[in-house]
């Protein structure tokens, strides 16, 4: 087995405890809170790198999924059933042991499902609509793929915001902390913000594997065929349209268990998780990330995410993503971080020179 | 349901809905000379309404409005110039993105260059409380001049595609541009001018319509989304059919907000995007046997 492919993994992981000391020993930690969130972003971003990158098929409509995930999840928790309490169907539950009963800040008594059965059922509805819409739209190309996935992101943004149950243009606050392990627990507190922040890396890390593994399997392989030529894939006998629909699928799952875990984290969720600009954003950093090139995206997530969620970008936040789109898809279509980038500005700095395609052709 | 009443959503409709064909023609000119999809179709509309707004305090109306479709042209070609001519073969996903972030950038310039407020140019003729009345239907006069000029874009754009040299040059570009360079005609210069063309058009609908539906710096998204499924509606680079597409749409959405709560009005619109790309990708009034050979 060729070991080579996780050497980057483990150099995430020390860059990761790295910052995780560096940030401690400078009383700085107040950074982790959006490492965290940088992060949960990024899972969705690798996803979305898959299906970019890899499949070939654009996507306008992953914030879509992040919201199905992350209002799936709230709503779950925070919806109270006390009055309900009595129903068999709940006394089943509880007997199943998966009700929480707790209190909120006014010691009004709230019973709702844990939020381990509202993740599981969180992807479970994922899986179900990706599925549903992916059948139908994968058969599209183009422009005509990049519309029908801008336009599912906007119902599912139209929906959430015109919804009473979702919270309307409020979104849904005050969702409670999930407890994945006994003593380990996602939430935002500022008692957890080390282990919080050491969860979310874990699970990028869980799903960054996950895709190595998969791009250098058999279906990897029938990806990049896909990606390369869909006509010439198909004749060598790689079922087209069912690889496209699994990465699809697979992208969706990656973008909704973000949004769960980020709104767990963020003890809520606003209609803005949902809008057409998110869906534009990650797509803008895959790019930027070089498309077919999981570290590069996961770099460009983090940095980009980061910087965005400090306010570096100010007022102009949108603008940088619009930029970062039109400069990288007009003079790097292949990506900012990659092999041979430095290489090839050192040409185009020779070739500015007076005679320097001259020479430049001799070089080579 | 009144006759009135009904009469009342038809005019709101085909008064919405005429905007939509007019940005879904605008489509259609770029598509077909460039195979392109230029997503900041509505911000042409935008940038009509909300340029002219701000000249109309030191200039009469209809120079207001002539600067603003003359500047929001300029824009247009200027995006040509400076994003599209360069690439040579890009592909599909490639402009895509590009005209995205296009539209995102000229939205924040807005934002920057004016502000968030809501904005209405005054209306043609007389003010936001004169009606006239049709079959009992009291409709403002700025619904009629939405109609008119509408009308007047559609057998304008008709008459210079199929009657002058240089409109036929450009169809013949859209047909084939090779064959068409080969015959002498200058591609890029017809390419940047479907550009020049499709921003007056959107400039004069925004225009037009600022009274009605007022102009907001992040109004070109939703209008091009709604423009685009008229265009598919009426089978992509087919203008007259996405005239009676938009019309279609307008009226739909008018009578959906007397059925469904308001805020589910984009839903109904998009809806239907996705069932006619799903089913009918080529449009409702495309033979089968023309679609069988695209692909989609």
């Amino acid at each position: 087995m060729d070991l080579k492919r996780y050497y980057p993994v483990v150099v995430l992981i020390l860059v990761v405890i790295l910052i995780q000391i560096l940030t401690s020993l400078f009383g700085i930690t107040f950074y982790l809170t959006q490492l965290t969130m940088s992060a949960y972003y990024s899972l969705l971003t690798i996803g979305l790198c898959m299906l970019m990158g890899y499949a070939g098929q654009i996507s306008l409509g992953q914030a879509g999924f992040f919201a199905i995930g992350g209002y799936t999840t709230a709503f779950l928790t925070t919806v109270n059933l006390i009055d309900k309490a009595e129903a068999p169907v709940l006394s089943l539950f509880k007997s199943l042991g998966i009700m929480v009963l707790r209190e909120d800040l006014y010691g009004n008594k709230i019973l709702h499902l844990s939020p381990w059965v509202a993740f599981l059922f969180a992807v479970i509805i994922t899986i179900f609509i990706a599925f549903l819409i992916g059948v139908p739209v994968l058969k599209l190309k183009g422009h005509y793929l990049a519309m029908a996935t801008l336009g599912f992101g906007i119902i599912v943004y139209r929906v959430v915001l015109g919804t009473r149950a979702f919270g309307e243009a409020d979104g849904i606050t005050r969702v409670p902390g999930f407890n994945l392990l006994p003593g380990i627990r996602v939430s935002g507190d500022f008692a957890n913000r080390v282990e919080n922040y050491y969860i979310a890396w874990v699970l990028v890390i869980i799903g960054a594997i996950l895709l190595i593994n998969l791009v250098n399997s058999r279906a990897g392989r029938a990806l990049r065929y896909l990606h390369g030529s869909e006509e010439a894939a198909s004749t060598m006998g790689v079922n087209v349209s069912r690889y496209k629909l699994n990465v699809f699928v697979l992208s969706a799952i990656y973008a909704s268990v973000a949004g769960v875990f980020l709104t767990h984290f963020n003890a809520g969720i606003g209609p803005s998780e949902a809008s057409v600009m998110k869906s534009v954003r990650y797509v803008a950093i895959v790019a930027a990330g070089g498309m077919a090139n999981l570290w590069g995206t996961l770099i460009m997530a983090v940095t980009l995410n980061f910087l965005s969620l400090r306010g570096v970008f100010g007022t102009y936040d949108d603008a940088v993503f619009a930029v970062i789109l039109i400069v990288i898809m007009l003079f790097a279509p292949r990506g900012l971080i990659r092999k041979g980038v430095i290489s090839e500005i050192e040409f185009a700095f020779k070739k500015l020179k007076p005679g320097g395609i001259i020479k430049v052709k001799r070089e080579s | 349901m009144s006759f009135e009443q009904v009469l009342q959503y038809i005019f709101s409709g085909i008064t919405v809905g005429s905007i939509y064909a007019v940005v879904a023609i605008g489509f259609n000119i770029i598509y077909n000379s460039t195979g392109i999809i230029n997503f900041a179709q509505g911000e042409f509309v935008m940038m009509g309404g909300i340029i002219a707004h701000s000249f109309t305090p030191t200039m009469p109306l209809f120079l207001a409005v002539v600067l603003a479709v003359v500047i929001t042209t300029a824009v247009g070609s200027l995006i040509e110039l400076v994003f599209i001519r360069s690439l040579k073969n890009p592909s599909v996903l490639r402009m895509i993105i590009i005209t995205i972030g296009l539209s995102i950038l000229i939205r924040e310039i807005a934002l920057h260059i004016w502000d968030e407020k809501i904005r209405a140019l005054p209306f043609f003729t007389g003010s936001e409380v004169t009606s006239i009345t049709i079959f009992g239907a009291h409709i403002s006069p700025q619904v009629l001049w939405v109609l008119g000029i509408t009308a007047l874009i559609v057998v304008a754009l008709q008459f210079f595609f199929y009657f002058t040299f240089t409109g036929q040059a450009m169809r013949a570009c859209a047909a084939n541009r090779k064959a068409a360079s080969l015959c002498g005609i200058n591609t890029r210069k017809m390419v940047n001018l479907s550009f020049c063309l499709s921003a007056a058009i959107g400039a004069v609908a925004g225009c037009t319509v600022s009274p009605l539906t007022q102009t907001h710096y992040a109004m070109g998204t939703p209008l091009a989304i709604k423009g685009f499924t008229v265009a598919i509606l009426g089978g992509l680079g087919n203008s007259t059919a996405a005239v009676l597409a938009g019309l279609l749409l307008g009226l739909l959405e008018s009578f959906s907000i007397s059925l469904l709560p308001m805020a589910y009005k984009d839903v109904i619109a998009i809806s239907i995007l996705l069932l006619i790309l799903f089913f009918r990708p080529g449009g409702l009034f495309q033979s089968r046997q023309i679609v069988a050979l695209k692909s989609f």
